[in-house]
């Protein structure tokens, strides 16, 4: 079998045990539970074997020995390594808070995420490095940033999800704020989706794609009217967020999560991809510039971005421990920290130019 | 509260101006806003790009945007001097808000843990009680034993009616924040070593030459104090692709004329990751380009039908022999990357040397025979009816594109991300945990009373003291 496989059975895993944990939690049997995380543990378990198998076919085609054969060089690898860590941060959560609530949160990302990289054809190749890659600093670099990257998107979730269970005001700046993103959000994976349905068949790459079609079947329309549909839609749909995003709270609270355990865990994610990122996003990434470059900053967009997630992060913290910021506040720092960090990891590549092209395409 | 402030010397307002955490949130947020738009404003671009960029934001108006983010720095932000007095401030608020805070934490930092009385006992967050069976002399030792196991060193106290047993771990990670504070300070003192120091400069090479000067982005040439020779550069590819797989370059440095010899070798082998280092100069490998002469070399190996091997170079229009015969192959035309369209038509598909061929005249005694292109990269192409002739090289003709460095700052930036990679360990990862045990005889039982207290992560230092106790029980 080759990790084409393997990756497909962790897919289906992953759409099954969000079933699984959705009806743990309306029917609250503990053996739906336990299926629910034997199923994700299984395809986790799977995506691992995957993984190992993409390393072994890259390493027979790199022949360049086992540091350099890393496969997390292009969009599809990035993706489907995001995914391995995201299920891995939530099965430890899991064990450790012995909750398995989160399962119902966690598992659509990863399931949804999956789904994304079949319905764009994105390229699954492996391509063999090119020279800028050549470094035994690619493993470390991108393997820890990763890691950051699924603890920041986790605390994304527990934030939001903190925001929606204690606000309740449809006019408090609180609850404006986390409707309005999360309704934007959501707008912009449907669109980004439209997009790929739309234009599949035209561009060879998926980054190729997304550089010269994003929002084109949508927001960038050529016709005015599906512009102004789009932009339409979009606000409708946000409306409808703020409308009705009491029935989130009410849903977090029929699962029994208080908003403490989210505040915890928000902070915890936070606390772990911090120095993760500091270490091995900015500073490896800088010793591997300066190996492979001779600069090892050089303002360029990606590092740029890097350091401003690197500031919002580092606000979310001092503000926390010197000036005591809790609640509403704090979460709302957490939000922003993972726009940014989104930002730094897609929009760098898609929308703005510099040395880290090549992560994109 | 106002006459106090009157009364501050101007040394006592710039510092509490600078200690303020306030100062943090607006140059933090200051940073990062026009940090923003220095990406989204392509850096040290042609304007016309910029204008373009901005005309979808600003229709006709763009060109004075431009005109006045220009001005304001913009178009080279990270380098303007509003840019790198943010960065000062950020530096001083950053020293003088951890000299601030410092005593504090030292205080705590230099004294041991002591043993305490019950009334401030009670006060701290972690307590538990139990009762042991046996004296407290017994008790004594499983509690010391049990403190061993995690890590922790147990002193003794005695006092009325019983002894506390007090222990610490983890005191000096208080200082993880400052450590992690001061290695960014470091960093910066490193980056503005780099730019008072240092050099960042570029030079193209073509293969067959020397340069003793580098030139800095404004045409300013800098004195390298010896010379840099390119003897060879080669882009290679991934099979039947045009993914490059490297970009070498070799390389000789020359002092009064004579090639000096690094780690044994005249000439030395650079790729994009591994550089050359001679006298404090880093030369990287970072671009290439082809510009081919008159002058520039067809490198052949040329061998018979019978075995007869000879290495030839020629330039453009002249003849060699295959060994042995009378047969002469003259180099007739040359494409850097030939490829064949769907018609079987051949055209050049690149500009740079991707697919490199020569097109030979064979002649016998002067007599056109046949002619072929032979290509670098396909071998099977070499062949031809009267022997091998293997296209090698064609020299001269490209050039390297080195980046040249000089940074005497980068190892202090070097050891503040080691040091800051302590700091954030310190300060993320360890705790200072205490613990005072105090043990009372109770009818011939001991009375065993923990307080506890953690600067962060209470919950997993009350599993460790459950875990603790429950070893107690069993």
């Amino acid at each position: 079998m080759d990790s084409s496989q393997f990756f497909g059975i962790s897919s289906i895993a992953y759409i099954l045990a969000m079933v699984a944990y959705i009806a743990y939690l309306v029917f609250r049997n503990s053996t739906l539970g336990i299926i629910a995380t034997t199923i994700t543990s299984v395809g986790f378990i799977s995506q691992t074997i995957a993984f190992f198998i993409r390393g072994k076919e890259f390493y027979d085609i790199g022949q360049m020995g086992i540091m350099r054969a890393i496969p997390l060089t292009n969009l599809y690898e990035s993706l489907i390594f995001f995914v391995w860590c995201l299920i891995l941060s939530y099965l430890i959560i899991e064990w450790k808070y012995k909750n398995r609530s989160f399962g119902a949160f966690i598992t659509p990302i990863a399931g949804m995420a999956l789904a994304f990289i079949d319905i764009s054809g994105m390229d699954k190749n492996i391509h063999p490095l090119i020279p800028a890659l050549q470094s035994n600093w690619l493993l470390a670099h991108v393997t820890l940033s990763f890691i950051a990257y699924a603890t920041f998107a986790i605390s994304f979730a527990t934030s939001i999800m903190y925001l929606a269970v204690t606000t309740g005001n449809k006019k408090s700046g609180a609850y404006i704020f986390w409707t309005v993103t999360l309704g934007i959000f959501i707008s912009i994976l449907v669109t980004m989706g439209i997009d790929f349905l739309t234009f599949k068949v035209v561009a060879r790459t998926s980054e190729a794609f997304i550089k010269s079609y994003l929002f084109k079947a949508t927001f960038r329309s050529a016709s005015g009217l599906i512009v102004l549909f789009s932009y339409a839609a979009s606000a409708v749909f946000v409306y409808l967020v703020w409308r009705y995003g009491y029935v989130l709270k009410k849903l977090i609270e029929s699962f029994s999560i208080s908003p403490d355990l989210l505040d915890d865990l928000t902070y915890k994610n936070i606390a772990i991809g911090f120095p993760i990122f500091t270490l091995g996003g900015l500073i490896f990434g800088a010793i591997w510039a300066d190996q492979a470059w001779g600069k090892y900053w050089s303002w360029d967009p990606k590092e740029t971005w890097s350091l401003i997630t690197w500031f919002v992060y580092a606000f979310y913290l001092h503000a926390r421990f010197l000036r005591g910021w809790r609640g509403h506040k704090i979460a709302i720092v957490a939000v922003i920290g993972f726009v940014s960090t989104l930002f730094t990891y897609l929009g760098v590549n898609l929308l703005l130019s510099g040395l880290h092209s090549y992560g994109g395409g | 509260m106002s006459n106090k402030k009157e009364n501050q010397g101007i040394v006592d307002r710039v510092w509490s101006f600078f200690s303020s955490i306030t100062l943090a949130v607006v140059v933090f947020s200051v940073i990062s806003l026009t940090s923003i738009v220095g990406t989204i404003i392509e850096q040290g671009a042609d304007p016309e790009r910029n204008i373009k960029l901005l005309s979808k934001f600003f229709g006709d108006a763009s060109p004075t945007v431009f005109r006045i983010l220009d001005s304001l720095g913009f178009t080279n932000m990270f380098h303007s001097w509003w840019f790198i007095a943010l960065l000062f401030v950020f530096a001083a608020n950053l020293i003088i808000c951890s000299l601030d805070r410092l005593p504090r934490i030292w205080n705590i930092v230099k004294e041991p843990i002591k043993p305490l009385s019950i009334d401030l006992l009670n006060t701290m967050p972690i307590k538990r009680e139990m009762v042991l069976k046996g004296k407290i002399d017994n008790a004594k030792g499983v509690i010391e034993s049990a403190l061993n196991r995690i890590g922790f060193k147990a002193n003794v106290h005695l006092q009325d009616n019983g002894l506390q047993i007090y222990a610490e771990r983890g005191r000096y990670s208080r200082l993880g924040v400052y450590v992690t504070h001061f290695s960014i300070i470091l960093i910066l003192i490193g980056a503005v070593a780099g730019i008072f120091f240092g050099f960042n400069a570029s030079l193209n090479l073509l293969e067959g030459t020397t340069s003793a000067v580098a030139y800095m982005r404004n045409g300013k040439e800098i004195p390298l104090g010896f010379e840099i020779g390119c003897n060879d550069f080669e882009v290679s590819f991934y099979e039947n692709s045009d993914t490059p797989k490297s970009y070498k370059s070799w390389l000789t440095i020359l002092e009064n004329g004579r090639p000096v010899k690094i780690n044994g070798k005249e000439v030395t082998e650079i790729d994009v990751n591994s550089p050359l280092r001679y006298k404090g100069i880093t030369f990287y490998q970072s671009s290439y380009g082809f510009s081919p002469t008159k002058d520039s070399l067809f490198k052949f190996s040329v061998t018979s039908n019978d075995g007869k091997k000879q290495d030839v170079q020629l330039k453009f229009g002249e003849s060699f022999n295959i060994p042995g015969t009378n047969i002469m192959g003259k180099v007739a035309d040359f494409s850097p990357a030939l490829g064949i369209d769907e018609a079987g038509r051949m055209f050049t598909y690149a500009e740079m040397m991707n697919n490199p061929a020569v097109l030979v005249e064979f002649t016998e005694n002067g007599k056109p025979k046949y002619n072929q292109w032979i290509l670098k990269r396909y071998p099977q192409t070499w062949r031809v009816p009267d022997g091998m002739v293997e296209f090698k090289d064609l020299w001269g003709a490209q050039y390297t594109g080195l980046q040249v460095r000089k940074d005497p700052g980068v190892w202090i930036v070097y050891l503040g991300s080691l040091v800051m990679a302590v700091g954030l360990y310190a300060a993320f990862f360890m705790s200072h945990r205490r613990i005072w045990v105090t043990l009372k005889d109770e009818k011939g039982s001991t009375k065993v009373t923990i307080a506890a207290s953690v600067n962060k992560n209470k919950a997993a230092f009350e599993q460790k003291i459950e875990k603790l106790l429950g070893g107690l029980h069993g």
